[in-house]
């Protein structure tokens, strides 16, 4: 479908560009002046140059949070795509079962981060929680608050059961759309289940999931409540990630020129990221318009 | 047309089932955990170890719709929630028409910018959004919590109509400016009810980004405003934990992300895939 060239359009786009303007430029302007600039009593500021910057980059404290966050983020996708691909392939395909199947994954979805830190905070605490308790009475050491590799292996499952849903949903929605006559084709070839997957499921589900993908990764690069509420980004340092490192130092510390560059930085990372994710979608989209 | 899937009564304990099953089960166990402990006594909780609760009790449920202090929580999320998907839809409604409709200088460079607004990390706006709202005196009210939680939902309901509005045939535009429509008159008349799906995904996803949200609400708000779940992480570092009344207030909060579940089941495959399929 072609679109026609209206300049006019511009005037439908306005009130959007106003209000991202209010809540989006005009606070990054500040953060971008406040990341060459050093403040004493909070009033008067001086010009520091790339001090900021190159105090970061030095500094090994953002390069462990950095570390850890790419690290975690990695694990996330390797875990939530396939099992999310794997969970809507199950999916029953219509009834009620189906209902009833998409109304329980949507549930982890609406509810508030905090309250899923809490969710898990009052399920894996030896004490008190079901699955701590079951652990422990199994004779495993298992404590989140205190062991480094427990508290990883929490906030991974936590995040799991969060968000492996939206891949799940996603990947389904893509699993829907293929017209059943592929199916009936295949059959006639007598393709394995298999192939069935890697040359129909597969290709037909590629445009969703490349949004699962970019939307996971965003949002598991910049996850703060979660772990905020499950381990406070202990034990020590080993869950503190961007974010929680982030807030910690603007909030926390009131550091405001280091956390200003530490945000910019942490910005344009995710921005680089995404764009080269964005750019395949819309070469990908163009390509599928011309077959 | 049941090609595809053999389905029978006797088929039932097929490894898909297992799979569903298992992933289902896995989902809910953590929910039932808290929704049990919300009917128990704090003795219970911390002193014995039971799956169902023994003296069950209302008492955390009637502690937290009885005090304002928790319960005005509620009603403030309500407040900047609606607040904010009104607000998202009626500027992302004509911007996702333009986009769909129109070719128009820097119409691509545009889009991704409303989109990198999704992908800005709120721990980078919570100091800079504090400064703002608090130097135009908005700061701890409904309308900066719905305003700032545009950055993240105006991008992302531009983007979700965009996708709907593209499956709407352009003849229908065409057709309608002939017959002498004014674009205004059109365009509330005809072609909102024609994507009505698209906008009630749309307010969905609005209402639970802005919901689930916690940094921002939280940053923004001391008192008047105090979102609900603010209120539970004040509860959580206080010292002398009330595990009962805290697995009361998180089952509360469950509630309404079911309600509207409920009644946009039948759009959530095509709506969590952004009308993109």
């Amino acid at each position: 479908m072609e679109k026609t060239v209206n300049q006019r359009a511009w005037f439908l786009v306005i009130p959007v560009l106003v209000l991202v303007a209010f809540s989006s430029v005009i606070p990054m302007m500040t953060v971008v002046n406040y990341s060459f600039q050093d403040s004493f009593g909070g009033n008067e500021f001086f010009w520091v140059g790339l001090e900021w910057y190159q105090e970061l980059l030095r500094s090994e404290r953002l390069w462990d949070a950095f570390g850890r966050q790419l690290l975690f983020s990695f694990i996330i996708l390797a875990i939530e795509i396939p099992l999310g691909i794997l969970v809507a392939l199950s999916m029953p395909k219509k009834g009620w079962a189906a209902s009833v199947c998409l109304v329980l994954m949507a549930l982890p979805l609406l509810i508030p981060y905090n309250v899923v830190g809490t969710i898990w905070q009052v399920f894996g605490r030896a004490d008190i929680g079901l699955l701590g308790r079951m652990l422990s009475d199994m004779g495993i050491s298992y404590n989140y608050a205190q062991n480094a590799f427990d508290a990883w292996v929490t906030v991974i499952v936590m995040d799991v059961w969060h968000w492996t849903s939206l891949v799940a949903l996603l990947a389904y929605a893509g699993l829907r759309s293929i017209p059943n006559a592929y199916y009936q084709a295949a059959k006639i070839d007598q393709a394995s289940r298999w192939n069935v997957f890697r040359f129909i499921e597969l290709p037909k589900m590629r445009g969703v999931l490349i949004i699962a993908i970019l939307l996971r990764f965003m949002d598991s690069f910049m996850i703060y409540t979660e772990p905020f509420v499950l381990t406070g980004g202990g034990p020590g340092n080993a869950t503190t990630f961007l974010s929680i490192d982030l807030v910690k130092m603007a909030l926390g510390q009131f550091d405001l020129g280091p956390a200003a560059a530490f945000s910019l930085m942490y910005f344009l990372v995710i921005l680089l990221i995404s764009y080269v994710f964005y750019t395949v979608m819309i070469t990908m989209d163009k390509d599928e318009a011309k077959q | 047309m049941s090609a595809e899937l053999p389905s029978s009564g006797k088929s039932w304990v097929r490894p898909a089932n297992i799979v569903m099953m298992a992933y289902l089960l896995f989902l809910l166990v953590p929910i039932y955990w808290l929704v049990v402990m919300s009917f128990k006594t704090n003795s219970e909780i911390l002193g014995s170890f039971t799956l169902f609760p023994a003296n069950f009790t209302l008492e955390n449920y009637q502690t937290i719709l009885t005090d304002p202090s928790w319960y005005m929580g509620y009603v403030n999320s309500f407040i900047y929630v609606s607040l904010n998907t009104v607000i998202s839809l009626l500027v992302a409604l004509p911007a996702a028409y333009a986009f769909s409709r129109y070719r128009f200088f820097g119409d691509n460079h545009l889009f991704f910018w409303l989109l990198t607004n999704r992908m800005a990390p709120p721990a980078v706006f919570a100091l800079p959004f504090f400064q703002l709202y608090s130097s135009v005196s908005l700061f701890d009210t409904h309308i900066a919590v719905a305003l700032a939680h545009c950055l993240f939902n105006v991008p992302l309901a531009v983007w979700i109509l965009e996708g709907f509005m593209r499956g709407v045939p352009r003849e229908i535009d065409e057709t309608a400016f002939i017959d002498g429509y004014g674009f205004t008159h059109f365009f509330t008349r005809i072609f909102i009810p024609m994507i009505g799906p698209g906008i009630g995904v749309t307010a969905f996803f609005c209402f639970m980004f802005s919901w689930v949200e916690l940094l921002l609400s939280r940053t923004l708000t001391s008192v008047d405003a105090k979102p609900i779940t603010a209120i539970m992480t004040r509860t959580v570092s206080a010292s002398g934990l009330d595990w009962g009344v805290l697995a009361a207030a998180g089952v509360l909060t469950i509630i309404p992300g079911a309600i509207v579940i409920y009644f946009v089941r039948n759009y959530i495959a095509k709506g969590f895939a952004l009308g993109r399929v």
